[in-house]
């Protein structure tokens, strides 16, 4: 396998307009010639499928969703980055470089990193241009705030909706192609698998989840922008039906699985009840602005918190990190949380929980202030809690929220098999081993708006294409795999539900591959995901019929794929014997519990080639090389 | 807590269908209404009958894919809530809940409360943007907009799709689906040079799609989980005149 990341030389402020100089082209009227295959319609496909159409190129969208408009990217709350310095705090490109390479202890390429600083700017532009209805100072010019792990106000806004606006923006573009006829728009079409023709990416095989139909689709290029793998631990900030199950199939035919075991877990959620419970709620990072997080001193102490006196109250980060306090990165916040829990200090019914108070803040700043700046965020929390958080603490927990790992991408974005490219959450590439806050949306939109046009080009001027249609027997010969894996989900007709298995298996992971992981937990792990996978394929019980909307049977897919990654995800944190962001091995720990970074030993991307059913996957590394930042132990103390 | 539900059964778009009766066993009031069916679909899955499709994914009132009828009100009976947000503590011990899903003529039943919804892609295809292409952005503080007008603008926008007001409207009117989205770009200075071909392609579209007319009944407004006001649809009246007359 070719792990060559093509990072243009020079000076690292000039990498990107050196690449983009040296890149070939298509000229504008040959590129209607090319048909590009964008699967997911969130903030990177959205944004890269308009984008393209605009520029001229033959493009197709999929979502298995009922419009583009739902992709998970809908639900991020907090912001964007961009290093414009309106707050006038000492920002700039380099800054925003620097803490989030820091922000992801240092196990991200600096080269796409600095990139993505650069384009953050680019992005804000483009989403005002839209319409975007970011938060503005009375004066008309566009409000910043703070976030996590950084000491400037960079953080763009619109109100607790900044994903929605954003989505909708590059919705909008994408739909505004769909009107002019350039872009053809597919929803409730799921990819299944990927179709490779002489060692290129060729197309994909897709499912119409209205009828059942297995139909392919060919192209020159496929586009994976299909989202984080979060749900493979059942309980998370993801929606239900968010998946893994292009990058599952990508990797199983040849693309590299990158740092897989990288998954954050939030700081603030709202905590876990009952063994019904679908999901977790996020409550905004944008919140510890004003917030501050406490747990009584005293272990179990179940008074009531607002008769708690001040001198009994610890103030665990602010304690810890103080030049950061409250706004601690997330793997810190998070794993104090867990700590003070784990100590018998934390509240609620269940101890798993620990307050975030505004209560000094609205003393502070009255509560219309607050009102104004997290309303609905506190009626999202009363609806589901049924407490007032002007009134009491807000009780929150730790949940997985993102996976910094996916497809290993080179610095044009494109996989290990030539021709297909991942973008956002579904690349590797530029959030290390822990994402900052409001990064993801800036990295999705980057990725969409702006690298990807221009990387492809690339590929596409300077490489042969033989003609394929649908007829080429390679996509024949893939349907009929993927009927034959369906038959198999449909034929097992045993006694447990899809879901029963789903929980089971996220109760595996979060156990032994959750915040806290070690050798021996990891290896328990792999073996109940391997019987557990065994029991699936002879005890799963999926009801209907294959030619119909069937929910389950789109359910028993990706639960399946989870299991593949579940497994990846076990084998990548065994071998990563350091702790580094938000992987910490209970094995590699300073005195004080702190995550202890082997640089000597792990200073690489963990690149994982499939190598068939049962077998396990091979590891390849890519050294990770600091030219301009020299990795330091990341204190925010 | 104990609940009977009805439940609009229909296994194809054209096949006929009809209310089946449910009384789920091991109700918690903290349960959400979803949840109380995934709990229900796991029992008739487990008892070899057909589970009851629903649509939905982020289950926090953003992604706009749920949305079905209880008890005749799109999103239930309380306002400003997406079905993923009513909890059964809302309801009665011993309620009975008639559960359909969003009926209108440009909303086609696919299987069960799952509809198409389609149409309103297409009224956004017809004009609900700013035709800004990806790279010619002028700096993001070039253009000031009043704090005001960017939060009148902000109401607007966060319209989730899910079509309610149209499932509430007596007419299956789109009109505030439309009209948010107008009004929400009519706003902000960027949107101005396509305000008036915006409004007559958008309104062409949604009358193109089957939804009917507004009449003024506020079932929209009532059942919005955003509370998006019908103020807009008078601003967007006020608008298609203008571009009308021009």
């Amino acid at each position: 396998m070719n792990f060559e990341a093509k990072i243009p030389g020079g000076p690292i402020a000039q990498k990107w307009e050196r690449r983009r100089r040296e890149v070939r082209l298509v000229n504008p009227a040959n590129r209607r010639k090319y048909r590009i295959l964008v699967v997911g319609s969130g903030l990177a496909g959205a944004s890269a499928a308009a984008s393209l159409a605009e520029m001229g190129y033959q493009v197709a969208c999929f979502t298995f969703h009922d419009s583009p408009r739902r992709a998970h990217s809908i639900a991020a709350q907090g912001g964007i980055n961009a290093a414009k310095n309106y707050a006038n705090d000492g920002d700039s490109v380099d800054r925003l470089f620097y803490d989030t390479i820091k922000g992801g202890d240092f196990r991200a390429r600096e080269a796409n990193v600095y990139r993505l600083a650069e384009l953050s700017v680019n992005i804000i532009d483009q989403c005002v241009a839209q319409g975007v209805p970011f938060a503005r100072e009375y004066s008309g010019l566009l409000a910043v705030r703070s976030f996590g792990g950084v000491q400037v106000s960079r953080t763009f806004y619109a109100r607790g909706q900044t994903g929605q606006q954003l989505l909708l923006g590059a919705y909008q573009a994408l739909e505004r192609q769909v009107g002019l006829g350039r872009l053809r728009m597919f929803p409730w079409t799921e990819m299944l698998d990927l179709v490779l023709i002489d060692g290129k990416a060729r197309g994909i095989v897709a499912r119409d989840l209205r009828t059942g139909r297995v139909r392919s689709f060919a192209g020159e290029a496929v586009v994976l922008a299909t989202g984080g793998y979060g749900n493979v631990f059942y309980l998370s900030t993801n929606a239900r039906k968010s998946n893994a199950t292009a990058v599952v199939r990508a990797y199983r035919r040849g693309a590299a699985f990158a740092n897989p075991c990288f998954t954050q877990v939030h700081p603030t959620c709202i905590p876990h009840t009952g063994t019904y419970q679908s999901k977790l709620t996020l409550m905004s990072e944008s919140l510890r602005n004003d917030g501050r997080m406490w747990v009584p001193k005293a272990k179990g102490d179940k008074r009531d918190p607002r008769d708690i006196p001040e001198n009994e109250r610890d103030y665990y980060l602010e304690r810890k990190y103080p030049s950061f306090g409250n706004l601690s990165p997330r793997d810190l916040a998070s794993r104090a949380a867990k700590q003070v829990c784990d100590e018998g200090r934390g509240v609620g019914p269940t101890g798993l929980g620990v307050y975030l108070d505004f209560a000094d803040a609205i003393q502070r700043l009255g509560v219309e202030v607050i009102r104004d700046r997290y309303g609905n965020l506190f009626e999202m929390y009363e609806d589901i809690t049924g407490e007032n958080p002007y009134e009491r603490p807000m009780r929150v927990y730790p949940a997985v929220h993102y996976t910094m790992g996916g497809l290993w991408v080179d610095y044009d974005l494109m996989t290990t098999i030539p021709g297909l490219y991942a973008l956002g959450e579904a690349n590797f590439a530029d959030q290390g081993a822990n994402r900052l806050g409001a990064s993801a949306l800036m990295q999705g939109l980057a990725d969409g708006y702006f690298i990807l046009p221009t990387t492809i080009g690339d590929y596409l001027a300077g490489s042969k294409f033989a003609p394929v249609d649908e007829s080429h027997p390679a996509f024949g010969d893939i349907e009929r795999e993927v009927a034959a894996r369906l038959a198999a989900l449909m034929s097992a007709r045993g006694t447990k539900t899809v879901d029963a298995f789903h929980r089971e298996l996220g109760r595996i992971m979060w156990d032994d591959c959750g915040m806290s992981r070690n050798e021996r937990g990891l290896v328990r792990a792999l073996d109940a995901i391997r019987k557990l996978r065994e029991e699936f394929s002879r005890d799963v019980n999926v009801p209907g019929s294959d030619t119909s909307l069937n929910m389950s049977l789109e359910k028993a897919g990706r639960v399946l794929d989870f299991f593949e990654l579940a497994e990846l995800m076990c084998h990548d944190a065994l071998e990563r014997r350091e702790s580094c962001g938000a992987h910490f091995r209970e094995e590699s720990q300073t005195e004080g519990g702190e995550a202890k970074r082997d640089d000597a030993n792990y200073c690489h991307v963990a690149n994982w080639e499939y190598r068939g059913e049962g077998q396990p996957p091979l590891l390849h590394e890519e050294p990770l090389v600091f030219e301009t930042i020299q990795p330091t132990v990341r204190s925010y103390a | 807590m104990k609940l009977v539900l009805n439940v609009w059964r229909q296994s194809a778009p054209d096949a006929p269908g009809s209310f089946v009766r449910y009384e789920p066993s091991s109700l918690d009031p903290d349960m959400s209404f979803l949840e109380m069916l995934d709990v229900l679909n796991e029992e008739l899955v487990e008892r070899g009958e057909a589970p009851i499709a629903f649509d939905h994914d982020c289950r926090e009132g953003i992604c706009g894919s749920c949305g079905v009828m209880i008890n005749g009100f799109a999103h239930g009976p309380f306002g400003g809530v997406a079905t993923c947000q009513v909890y059964l503590r809302d309801f009665r011990d011993g309620d009975t809940l008639w559960v359909e899903p969003f009926r209108a003529t440009a909303f086609p039943v696919l299987k069960d409360l799952v509809v198409d919804r389609g149409a309103l892609d297409r009224i956004i295809a017809a004009g609900g943007f700013i035709g800004v292409s990806t790279g010619g952005a002028p700096e993001a503080n070039t253009l000031p907009v009043p704090k005001r007008e960017a939060d009148l603008a902000m109401d607007s926008a966060a319209c989730i799709g899910c079509g309610a007001c149209v499932a509430a409207c007596p007419n299956a009117s789109a009109s505030l689906f439309t009209a948010a989205k107008i009004d929400h770009l009519s706003r902000l200075p960027q949107g101005q040079p396509e305000r008036p071909s915006r409004v007559l392609t958008m309104v062409e579209q949604m009358d193109r799609e089957g939804f009917g007319n507004c009449t003024w009944h506020g079932e929209c407004q009532a059942a919005c989980p955003k509370r998006i006001s019908i103020d807009t649809i008078t601003r967007m009246h006020g608008d298609y005149l203008r571009a009308k007359r021009q």
